[in-house]
């Protein structure tokens, strides 16, 4: 199967909308502007474009910049088609108004494909007004004009005008008709393509206010929120008329929120106004609070991770309490006397997203209205949160989106942007809520914690011929928890005779929610590791047994967005890239490969490691090949996006959040150890270009890179690694 | 209280307790938004300004222990952006959420003036305490050679870097 660009499009304004919903949980208040904008004949470029008399141009950029590149890539298209230079560029972010401008939200890679033909759409239009406007003035028809480096040319002689000299006469005009519009070829961009710097790159070096915690508005005032350290308790008594004694402290209330945990629309807690944020912070830390920590849940406070690591020991070797797919005869094939059964049982922490900017909004409740300032990556979400919570109308408010610190997916949750407007109406000022790292830490919705029973079966000729793979996670009863789920079709689905998928819940009152790949960031080391223990129990190569599982299909294979001839060629071309074939592992040096599919693009990832006699591994050297279209729109932000998936995928091997007596830990960074600069490898990073239309970068990169590392120090020692992190097996990162 | 502090080579009276990390000093009362937090404990490097020649961390820095001393943040490096690092930073389009990149500069800017041509080896050491949860890394050390070797083209020794004015 193969889209054409527009054959994608109209699958994707249907089917990327239900995608998004599926795996990041948001409302479907954010996807439902995308449908409706394109059945109404699509966007205005006089929404995007502003054309000045002195021939620069004023670009907006629609989506939440959370470090993914969005403000930079998305004018980068819109610029190109109007056929103008990247320097008479001025991009400015616009403020939430999906009415007019589509879609705002990040998250799920979903950027690209959502805005890629739209916003060549909209160049492209700016482009045809502009020769319009030309035409009549010369009187000539529209096709002998041509456009170049924001210029209109008659073909036929040696006049011109600047876009700066029609765009009056263009804001007249009509909208033309879609159909009228014609899109450059790939060979005619001269923007897309090219290695393009980040358009707040000077704001950012020069250390200008520019991102969500450097807001600031007259007369505004800041606040911290104390909340239990056991997730939802609730406040029984605390200090707070010492509190409000305290120096530059303007007022201490509690909050009840509600105890819906997986999604609350305000926590419980304590409130802390004051002059400045390190006033409100420093009286904060002397506060005496009362908790009932039973208020989310009866058995909260003896919830921990050890608890759960026993009752998921128990559930594992049970039938799955929910099947989601299964065909063939399994339990014939894992039967069969020429059949050897391999089982092994895998596991992965609670992870945090930790945005190095915590957690913060700001807010200006005023005569009934809102002005909110944030950094949300699903601010839409967050406005009709806050309306519901407060019993406002959603058009009372107004959102400014402000660039953020990180992203990663925490930011698709919009608690505190209810917390900055509930405590702005409170106190009648303006309030920015900014959260301490504790806060963030202890309070974050987490990746779920998961564990895996996997069972294979291969014949005496070493190929695969049964898979069944078993989850124990988090809900209640069939329904789980945010980002806890696993679906019917994950590899091997449809690739090999027999399979069964299948899952069991266990109760979980903490929140979780989606980290950058949620499901494919745990599932891909969990599918790619044990792929990789019976490639080598088989005698095989795992690039041979993995080659030959994509080239079947039993069962009409797996869901229609998993091309396996994709992940065939990344796989084929990152192992010539590596040298793989001619790698020699053992003796502490370790090569590993891994490949996986999700969020629309294929990736490919090889890690080179060496673990010394003390068990510390150095991860030296990664090859990496991803599919992600036809066309790499920045190729600047495309490499930083996989250079920032490897270095977090390693990381994601090292750090754990561990739940003990319904409290989470650890609190902040020392005992988090994120990679640092001296972990860092050297990456070579390819992109392979196919005929399909381009696709985004968050997310491929990250899922194979942790297999990849954990099979290489397999590869490197002889020690298979089934559970996350590696301290568990007794190693450290280097 | 006010205290007296040199900022960015100027001297500013500010009204704030001694105890106040100069990070919200930097922040709340001089309004120099450069300086980031990130963590309140010294583990994250976003807070990073220059201490009479030093990488310091400004939020676990009492602002009393910074007077009489010469403090440069971000804004403080260079008048109009120019300064090597932040061209080489511009140019290699370093950051992606961009929030750890003023302390990743001022603790390069620290490195250089002490070792205008460090090794790998030497910015890893110099550079650790800087946490980039985006992953920027790789770019980060490309740009602190890049600043040095353009540094070293226009003017010799390390003059090109950030030397605090004479108290």
């Amino acid at each position: 199967m193969q889209f054409t660009r527009r054959h994608f499009l109209k699958i994707g304004a249907v089917a990327g909308g239900g995608l998004a919903i599926a795996l990041y949980d948001l409302p479907w208040s954010d996807i439902r502007p995308f449908a409706e904008v394109y059945a109404a004949g699509g966007l205005s470029p006089h929404a995007f474009v502003h054309v000045h008399p002195d021939n620069t141009v004023t670009i907006m950029s629609k989506d939440p910049e959370i470090g993914q590149g969005i403000r930079t890539s998305l004018p980068m298209i819109i610029a190109d088609e109007l056929d103008v230079d990247w320097s008479q560029v001025h991009v400015v972010q616009a403020d939430l108004d999906q009415a007019i401008y589509g879609p705002q939200f990040a998250g799920g890679s979903m950027a690209t494909p959502i805005n890629w033909e739209p916003m060549n759409m909209v160049g492209a239009t700016g482009r045809r007004l502009m020769i319009l406007a030309a035409a009549r003035r010369w009187g000539i028809p529209a096709d002998s004009c041509t456009t170049s480096g924001g210029h209109v040319y008659d073909k036929a002689g040696n006049r011109s005008f600047t876009y700066g000299e029609l765009a009056a006469d263009c804001a007249k005009l009509p909208v033309p008709d879609a159909s009228s519009i014609s899109l450059k070829k790939p060979s005619e961009y001269r923007i897309i393509g090219e290695f393009t710097p980040g358009v707040d790159n000077p704001a950012i070096t020069t250390g200008k206010p520019l991102f969500g915690i450097d807001v600031t508005v007259p007369g505004m005032l800041y606040a911290v929120v104390q909340k239990c350290p056991v997730f939802g308790g609730t406040v029984k008594h605390a200090n707070l008329d010492a509190i409000r004694r305290m120096s530059g402290v303007r007022d201490a209330f509690v909050i009840a929120g509600d105890q819906h945990t997986n999604n609350p629309a305000i926590e419980p807690g304590i409130a802390v106004v004051a002059d400045t944020w390190w006033q409100a912070q420093a009286a904060r830390l002397s506060l005496n609070v009362d908790w009932d920590t039973t208020a989310a849940s009866p058995t909260a406070p003896e919830q921990s991770t050890e608890s759960f690591n026993q009752k998921a020991a128990e559930l594992l070797p049970q039938q799955p309490s929910y099947n989601l797919r299964s065909y063939g005869d399994l339990e014939s094939a894992f039967r069969a006397p020429s059949t050897r059964v391999i089982e092994a049982d895998y596991a992965y922490p609670f992870l945090a997203h930790a945005t190095l900017e915590p957690q913060n909004t700001a807010a200006r409740y005023q005569d009934g209205k809102l002005e909110i300032w944030t950094n949300s990556q699903a601010p839409a979400g967050g406005r009709g949160q806050v309306a519901k919570t407060l019993g406002i109308s959603e058009s009372d408010i107004t959102v400014h989106m402000i660039r953020a610190g990180g992203g990663f997916g925490r930011r698709l949750r919009n608690e505190y942007m209810v917390e900055a407007a509930w405590i702005s109406r409170a106190v009648k000022a303006p309030v920015h809520v900014l959260w301490s790292r504790e806060d963030d830490f202890t309070h974050d919705s987490y990746r779920p914690a998961g564990w895996h029973h996997l069972k294979a079966g291969i014949d005496a000729h070493g190929r695969l011929t049964a898979y069944s793979q078993h989850l124990v996670t988090f809900g209640d009863g069939k329904s789980v928890e945010s980002s806890a789920g696993i679906g019917p079709n994950e590899f091997p689905a449809g690739r090999v005779p027999n399979y069964q998928i299948g899952y069991s819940t266990m109760p979980l009152f903490l929140r979780t929610g989606p980290l950058r790949a949620p499901g494919s960031n745990a599932y891909a080391f969990v599918g790619q590791s044990f792929l990789d223990e019976v490639a080598h129990a088989a005698g095989r190569d795992p690039v041979d047994f993995q080659l030959e599982l994509l080239a079947n299909t039993y069962d009409g294979g797996g869901d229609r967005y998993y091309l396996p001839e994709r992940l065939a060629d990344v796989l084929r071309q990152v192992a010539e890239e590596s040298g793989w074939r001619k790698r020699k592992s053992g003796n502490g040096q370790g090569w590993g490969i891994a490949a996986y599919a999700c969020h629309l693009g294929f990736c490919a990832q090889v890690a080179h490691v060496s673990v010394d006699s003390q068990n510390r591994v150095r991860v030296h050297e990664t090859w990496s090949v991803t599919d992600v279209g036809s066309q790499i729109v920045n190729p600047s932000a495309a490499r930083a996006q996989v250079e920032g998936a490897t270095i977090e995928g390693m990381g994601h091997t090292f750090v754990a959040v561990t739940l003990k007596n319904g409290t989470a830990h650890p609190t902040n960074f020392p005992n988090y150890p994120l990679p640092r600069m001296h972990q860092t490898p050297k990456m070579n990073i390819s992109f392979r270009i196919t005929e399909y239309s381009p696709t985004g970068l968050g997310e491929p990169a990250l899922p194979p890179i942790i297999p990849a590392i954990t099979n290489a120090i397999f590869a490197a020692t002889g020690k298979r690694i089934r559970t996350l992190p590696l301290t568990h097996s007794g190693f450290s990162l280097a | 209280m006010s205290l007296q502090l040199r900022v960015n080579r100027k001297i500013i009276p500010v009204d704030a307790a001694p105890d106040t990390p100069l990070l919200w000093v930097l922040r709340e009362h001089l309004g120099l938004k450069g300086p980031k937090f990130g963590c309140g404990v010294g583990a994250c490097g976003a807070c990073t300004v220059i201490i009479n020649g030093i990488a310091t961390r400004s939020c676990i820095t009492p602002a009393s222990a910074a007077v009489g001393a010469d403090v440069t943040t971000i804004e403080g490096l260079s008048a109009d952006g120019t300064h090597p690092l932040q061209q080489a930073w511009q140019q290699l389009d370093v950051p992606q959420c961009g929030y750890c990149q003023a302390g990743q500069i001022m603790s390069a800017a620290a490195l250089l003036q002490h070792t205008p041509h460090p090794t790998d080896e030497q910015i890893n050491d110099a550079m650790d305490g800087n946490l980039c949860r985006c992953g920027t890394y790789a770019r980060i050390r490309e740009a602190i050679h890049k600043a040095a070797a353009a540094a070293n083209s226009t003017q010799s020794g390390s003059s090109a870097f950030h030397k605090p004015a004479a108290t």
